[in-house]
């Protein structure tokens, strides 16, 4: 296993009464891309400022690189590479000279400068606006330059804050694809924050759920739905003939079956039809073989088997689409 | 045989003469990295102040600002000379005891219709300083650039530091060459060369008059860090800036009617102390402090700067100081521009380093 380039150790910031950060540790390994996610005002740029040292943590420790950027900030600053949240570049000035001001902060020479910028500006795709004044470039190809502005200083670890924010989908996959190529190639570590799940969890190997402050969850996203949907075990709903008690028997026998209960003919839209029972069976592993096998032993005649599963989206919905709470009830008010 | 052994003989005393040389150069250049060597071992960035300098410098050069700026001060200049011309002859006339100072008196006099250099730069300078500092800071972060910066390897003060001296040195070059050109046209015009004495006094007036530009840069910059907002922070510098020009006299002579001693019963001691104590508060206004030392060194004749009764006056030689005395006579005046200078500076350095840097908040 790779080593590990930032550990946070039970990192806490609050600001007023307002936990921003609540205990939070985190471990990144070298060569990773890894993504914290989160609704807005999670804690997330709060955490990425405290790793750069711009930002001072109330309690717990951070180590990046094997250095505290609370008291070594230039070290840490050298060797990581940041790209704030939504990111601005000096108007009047062409993309070429914005990267050039960035290469000679880090201490490049002049003539270095000049060729890595272009050759970064072509590996981000601007070669044809390196000309160009920074202020007319889009949002998207003010990111693209951003990226470029954070690879100049040949970072080890780079951090990026919300980087697809406000880029259309086609381009926040170019630019994912870029990030996650560049990663490989270089063998950078990646650390990118974004409230956009669906579109970042593709590139990043391992994801953290960042929620009011906390860490509900790390790992892949399998690890992620079982952590987070323990309490929702897979729901199998068969729809049969008959249901009697000798049926319900034997289903709950099944191994790996929590419960099984006749569903409530409450739902108007999915009325069942005359004489088919709807069951519903909570399993804790997916059994759907089993399932049919005992209810066509039973006798009874099976229509349809259907798992029902949670992932991503449950997922999202549940942790991330707070934020929109407010959205949905004013829209239904309207629809009213 | 023997050219080989005197060879040899040679190229040792050569190597005996030159390796501690050789050495020392070695050392030399052991002890001696380059920035980027010494940029990557400590925790310190020299070339990034250096770099820091040069952009802002080139930002205001570059800025349309700074040219309306430098026309007004210029014109302004240019103006003053011209009513300064007008009334030489009767200045040189005058006996007032300094007509040798005639070239002086080109930045003092004038006829009436428009201030005097002195004090077109008192009026028009803190307005100069105020224009180059009220957006230094919180334009950058309106612009998201300041976190960008601040994520390279830079320590915080160096930022600001980078944007004072960028500033200043700006400032500075303006008004060296704004002075020595009104020295040169003077001297066209007048026809008589200026004495190392006047040439002296005009140089410690011009620095002067960037210590006192640079005080109000400082507390632009001190509201630059403070407020969000590029107009919130320029109008709290104007405001400033108008208080201790027009405002601050009127409030002063209303305190000073109000806490003047009866002039039939007061004692001298009395009297002395008033004014000295009046004085003391209108040595608050960095605006005093500017005039106090500038009038003091274009006119030799001033001998003091606080009440002189009488009985000090009676027996002393009507002659102008000369300009050690002059220096010694505004001393406290451009110490306490200075310290006011740094008061401001300490403040933003504290507030500055104590904010967080967030995106465009």
């Amino acid at each position: 296993m790779a080593e590990t380039v930032i550990d946070i150790q039970q990192l806490t910031k609050s600001y007023g009464t307002h936990k921003a950060v609540d205990h939070l540790s985190l471990q990144i390994r070298r060569g990773e891309i890894f993504g914290l996610l989160g609704p807005n005002g999670a804690g997330k740029s709060t955490t990425i400022l405290m790793l750069l040292g711009l930002s001072e943590p109330d309690g717990g420790s951070i180590n990046v690189l094997g250095l505290d950027p609370t008291r070594r900030p230039i070290e840490v600053k050298r060797r990581v590479g940041y790209l704030p949240d939504d990111v601005g570049f000096y108007e009047d000035w062409t993309g070429l000279e914005n990267l050039k001001l960035t290469a000679r902060l880090n201490g490049i020479s002049d003539k270095e400068a000049e060729d890595r910028s272009l050759y970064l500006l072509k590996e981000v795709g601007l070669q044809d606006a390196a000309h160009k004044k920074a202020g007319n470039y889009s949002r998207g190809m003010r990111q693209r330059l951003g990226l470029a502005d954070v690879l100049i200083k040949r970072p080890e670890i780079i951090i990026l804050d919300e980087p697809t924010l406000g880029i259309d989908p086609k381009g926040i996959d170019e630019l994912l694809g870029l990030i996650h190529g560049l990663s490989r190639d270089q063998g950078l570590t990646v650390l990118l924050s974004s409230h956009q799940l669906h579109q970042v969890q593709q590139i990043c190997d391992r994801v953290g759920l960042f929620v009011s402050g906390r860490l509900l969850a790390e790992g892949n996203l399998e690890t992620l739905s079982r952590v987070l949907l323990t309490d929702t075990p897979l729901l199998i709903t068969a729809e049969v003939n008959r249901a009697d008690d000798e049926l319900l028997a034997d289903l709950q026998s099944v191994e790996g079956v929590s419960s099984v209960r006749i569903a409530s003919g409450d739902q108007d839209s999915m009325r069942p039809v005359e004489d088919r029972t709807r069951l519903e069976i909570g399993v804790n592993a997916d059994c759907s073989p089993e399932i049919a096998r005992t209810v066509v032993a039973s006798g009874a005649a099976l229509y349809g088997l259907q798992r029902k599963e949670y992932g991503l989206d449950e997922i999202y919905r549940r942790y991330f689409a707070g934020g929109e709470e407010l959205g949905s009830k004013r829209s239904k008010r309207a629809a009213k | 045989m023997e050219a080989s052994v005197l060879k040899e003989q040679l190229n040792k005393a050569w190597d005996t003469v030159r390796s501690p040389f050789k050495d020392g150069i070695g050392r030399l250049r052991g002890t001696v990295p380059s920035d980027r060597e010494r940029f990557s071992r400590a925790n310190t960035n020299p070339a990034a102040f250096r770099v820091l300098v040069r952009k802002e410098i080139s930002d205001h050069v570059r800025s349309w600002r700074f040219l309306l700026l430098l026309a007004i001060i210029f014109l302004t200049c240019v103006a003053s000379l011209y009513t300064a011309l007008n009334s030489l002859q009767d200045a040189i006339k005058s006996t007032d005891g300094y007509s040798d100072f005639v070239i002086l008196k080109l930045f003092t006099t004038s006829d009436g219709t428009l201030p005097s250099f002195i004090g077109f730069i008192g009026f028009l300078g803190p307005l100069l300083g105020i224009g180059l500092g009220f957006d230094a800071v919180n334009s950058e972060r309106n612009k998201g650039t300041l976190s960008r910066i601040m994520a390279q390897p830079i320590h915080r003060d160096d930022l600001l530091n980078a944007k004072f001296i960028a500033s200043l040195t700006i400032i500075g070059f303006m008004f060296l060459s704004l002075g020595l050109l009104v020295l040169a046209l003077g001297f066209l015009i007048v026809g008589l060369p200026p004495s190392f004495e006047e040439l002296l006094r005009i140089l410690s007036f011009l620095v002067v008059t960037i210590v006192y530009i640079g005080f109000w840069l400082n507390l632009s910059i001190l509201f630059s860090v403070k407020f969000r907002q590029p107009a919130t922070s320029a109008l709290s510098g104007i405001a400033v800036w108008l208080f201790f020009s027009f405002f601050y006299d009127m409030i002063l002579n209303l305190i000073s009617s109000g806490l003047a001693p009866n002039s039939d019963t007061a004692s001298v001691d009395d009297m002395v102390h008033h004014v000295s104590f009046m004085l003391g508060l209108s040595r608050i206004s960095p605006y005093t402090l500017f005039n106090e030392a500038t009038s003091t060194l274009l006119m030799p004749t001033v001998r003091t700067l606080g009440p002189l009764t009488t009985e000090q006056a009676y027996g002393a030689i009507d002659s102008p100081l000369p300009f050690g005395q002059s220096l010694l006579l505004i001393w406290p005046q451009v110490t306490g521009l200075i310290a006011l200078t740094l008061v401001c500076f300490a403040i933003s350095y504290v507030m500055f380093l104590r904010q967080e840097i967030r995106g465009r908040s």
